[in-house]
């Protein structure tokens, strides 16, 4: 388990920006009083506006394409399914992009993608931003000598593997995996990298399950997700 | 070592120091991705000499090589559907898939894929395993690139192929960073063009 956390950070949500976007249409005609700072400040914040535009028309669109497949796998369980994401070059090439956009002047060296569907979304980012990619994998697929960290399931424990020597102490890294459910999963990578001496800037996914609180077990390790979806 | 053939242009003098310098530049590029694969031996069981690729991986102007060599071979071959093979096809085919505008279709281990999904049994050295992939993924008469890390006795890569054709596809190439030829991959993929960068012996 994690010891750290108090509370968590984290960076703003989609939902965030695509209130910001609804307030101006809802109050189009809003009166604002005219002084060369405040009209400055109006066309900055006409042009954020207008990037959370884009950027909502692009999130609008990755949702819709994700679908949903209830009772897989198991019965009350709503799967989300990214591979009709992966069928829609657009949505795709706009899921990629959105983060690398966030994470290319942040100073990453390793992206770290947990296997199997970190391992489709963590290789563009990484050779976007010239990263280091490194496959967190499931026991005894890594050849040659790996760090291992075992993690808690619903039902039993699992097991996360690294290579030792791909990541050196003072790297940055981004974590990615498609979603977060109860948090489990990345925590354990964010495990297998701190005791390597690197430094987890943050762990991003596509799509989130808010209800199953893997943001709260994250603790204080800042989470950037694209979707946030009901997951039961 | 082998590397793809550049077309020669028709005209004689003005082209060949061109010519000689990009394959120049071709042949320290597949220099670069080669050296930059580790073998680990005995692994995953004694005599087994693996190749790595995830040391390439960490070398990320080679990984960047490699996806550029698959991308200008396929970004004018009219691709619509990149098909990676689980697990280390989705570490290149995405990238592939991306840069040529097509979709990407994992294919995967039993029971990983939600919803309908069609099967595909292969022989291994010792019994068998199974390839799926989702029904209504590909589409009739699309054209396919089936990627993978590694061919080694090309079983894998006929189910992949399998499964497309089944579902109506036209499997255009198989292509894969690594052969080891003396297993004779190549052999078993009904005459479909094989393309790999690096062969190791």
């Amino acid at each position: 388990m994690l010891h750290t956390s108090l509370h968590c950070r984290s960076f703003p949500s989609p939902s965030h920006l695509r209130s910001l976007v609804l307030s101006s249409r809802l109050f189009p005609s809003v009166a604002v009083r005219t002084s060369p700072t405040l009209s400055l400040r109006r066309s900055r914040a006409n042009r954020s506006i207008a990037m959370a535009a884009t950027e909502d028309s692009r999130i609008k669109r990755i949702a819709s394409s994700i679908r949903v497949i209830p009772d897989w796998p198991k019965p009350g369980v709503m799967f989300q399914d990214i591979t009709t994401l992966l069928l829609d070059p657009q949505a795709f090439k706009d899921s990629i992009d959105l983060f690398v956009e966030r994470y290319k002047d942040k100073g990453i060296t390793v992206v770290a993608g947990v296997e199997a569907r970190g391992f489709i979304f963590g290789p563009p980012i990484a050779l976007a931003i010239g990263a280091k990619f490194v496959p967190m994998r499931k026991p005894n697929k890594l050849p040659g000598e790996v760090i291992s960290e075992e993690y808690s399931l619903e039902y039993g424990t699992d097991v996360m593997e690294m290579h030792v020597g791909a990541v050196q102490p003072g790297d940055r890294v981004l974590v990615i995996d498609d979603l977060i459910a109860t948090g489990g999963t990345l925590c354990a990578a964010i495990r297998l990298l701190e005791r390597v001496g690197a430094e987890v800037v943050e762990s991003a996914c596509v799509i989130e399950l808010p209800e199953l609180k893997g943001r709260e077990r994250l603790g204080d390790r800042p989470l950037f997700v694209l979707i946030k979806a009901k997951g039961v | 070592m082998t590397y793809p053939q550049e077309e020669v242009d028709g005209k004689e003098r003005g082209e060949k120091p061109m010519m000689k310098k990009n394959n120049k530049r071709l042949e320290t590029k597949i220099e670069g991705i080669a050296s930059s694969i580790r073998v680990v031996p005995h692994f995953p069981k004694p005599g087994i000499m693996f190749q790595d690729i995830t040391t390439l991986l960490l070398n990320p102007k080679a990984f960047k090589n490699t996806i550029d060599l698959f991308v200008e071979r396929y970004s004018s071959m009219d691709i619509s559907v990149v098909a990676g093979v689980e697990a280390r096809g989705f570490i290149f085919g995405p990238s592939i898939a991306l840069a040529i505008g097509a979709k990407f279709i994992p294919l995967r281990k039993p029971r990983k894929l939600p919803g309908e999904v069609i099967s595909e049994r292969y022989v291994l050295e010792y019994g068998t395993d199974c390839l799926e992939m989702h029904v209504g993924a590909v589409q009739p008469g699309e054209r396919a690139l089936v990627v993978d890390d590694l061919i080694a006795t090309g079983g894998t890569l006929c189910a992949a192929m399998n499964l497309l054709e089944r579902a109506g596809a036209e499997v255009v190439e198989c292509a894969c960073v690594i052969e080891l030829p003396e297993l004779k991959g190549r052999e078993r993929l009904n005459g479909k063009p094989l393309f790999v960068l690096v062969e190791s012996h």
